[in-house]
């Protein structure tokens, strides 16, 4: 059963779910985060869809497992084509767009792959279900790489706009926190009780209220140096 | 093992990510200037805020009627002022530069306390003056 945090976490996610998909279509910078929107929209589509799963069959049902596990894996793969798009708006001048595209197919082919292999060799009858849990373990960590590679690409392209800084920033917390709170249920599946629980729907709700705080205060021309913002010894390589 | 490898990089990326974002949030402010009326208040002198004033001036941000638009930064910078400080006491024997960058950080976080202090008391003037020219 959900308590009143749980219910006030899904209410502002898809609160600042909307407003990030109102804001873009309103503002005329709507095609440049296409991707963004289009996960954002997915995003309040499968909120809406999970409590309404969640209210028929209950929060112990197989029903509800398997709708959030395979939603949150194909959220998880939507929000791969919105790093894609912060690529090739870091890469934008030199032209190596389509690069990026096959990169990222390929990666994404790799770790379906890798997580079936995974779970092939384990003895359960429920492949499907351990597949799907697999795979969103291993999504969200691929998820943490090419965040963390685009980060590295922005400190050492020295890409200065404010916005872009903080989405890609906002993305990597959001993934990192998730692919720890995976790993850690699988080293210590007694800290789910009490503490793990709330990581993902935190995270969650963290990554729409971070997008939408920058698309309100962050103007599209406002600028900031990677070097105030990146850590000390990226800000020291960045000027060597 | 690989479970272990997945935890272990997840959170030195997360805190690495984390601190950048926060880092971000204080750059914005940090190209503000403090108004004399506020280094009067809190004391300061010059441009520079005393990583100790935080709680003080934490304290006087509350007095403040709410701007509206800075609760979360406050949020924000105020967890990063935590493991800022949390960081130096750890740090201060085994690695110095440790300390003094997040003592750097620490006198950041106050600094875009003022500033935000700063923007609210002007913000509470315009409010004053409105309803004196409404009466």
């Amino acid at each position: 059963m959900l308590g009143p945090f749980d219910y006030a976490l899904i209410v502002l996610g898809l609160m600042a779910e909307v407003y990030v998909v109102v804001c873009l279509c309103a503002s005329k910078k709507h095609f440049l985060y296409l991707s963004l929107n289009i996960y954002m929209l997915a995003a309040a589509g499968v909120t809406v869809a999970q409590v309404v799963v969640l209210q028929h069959f209950g929060v112990a049902s197989p029903v509800y497992a398997y709708m959030y596990y395979y939603t949150d894996a194909l959220l998880t793969i939507s929000l791969f084509f919105v790093i894609m798009s912060f690529y090739q708006q870091v890469f934008r001048q030199m032209g190596v767009g389509r690069y990026v595209r096959w990169a990222s197919f390929f990666l994404l082919s790799a770790t379906a792959l890798f997580s079936y292999l995974v779970v092939r060799q384990m003895p359960s009858h429920n492949l499907t279900s351990r597949f799907v849990v697999e795979m969103s373990q291993n999504l969200y960590f691929v998820g943490v790489v090419l965040t963390y590679l685009l980060w590295g690409a922005v400190v050492k392209l020295r890409e200065t706009r404010t916005r872009l800084i903080q989405l890609v920033l906002a993305l990597g917390i959001f993934f990192s926190a998730d692919a720890a709170c995976y790993a850690l249920r699988n080293l210590f599946p007694g800290l789910e009780a009490n503490f793990l629980k709330w990581v993902p729907p935190l995270a969650g709700t963290f990554l729409p209220l971070a997008w939408a705080y920058t698309f309100t205060k962050i103007s599209e021309d406002a600028r900031l140096e990677t070097a105030r913002v990146a850590l000390p010894r990226i800000a020291a390589h960045q000027h060597s | 093992m690989i479970a272990a490898l997945i935890c272990v990089i997840s959170v030195a990326v997360f805190l690495q990510f984390f601190v950048s974002y926060s880092r971000s949030i204080i750059a914005a402010y940090r190209k503000s200037d403090l108004s004399e009326q506020v280094r009067e208040v809190v004391g300061i002198e010059g441009q520079n805020v005393s990583s100790d004033q935080f709680g003080q001036l934490v304290q006087l941000i509350r007095l403040c009627p709410q701007k509206g638009d800075d609760q979360t930064d406050l949020k924000v910078v105020g967890v990063y002022y935590w493991m800022m400080s949390a960081l130096r006491s750890a740090a201060r024997t085994l690695a110095p530069r440790v300390t003094s960058w997040a003592e750097r950080e620490r006198a950041d976080c106050a600094y875009f306390v003022a500033v935000a202090l700063d923007r609210r008391i002007a913000h509470s003037r315009d409010l004053l003056a409105q309803q004196m020219s409404n009466s």
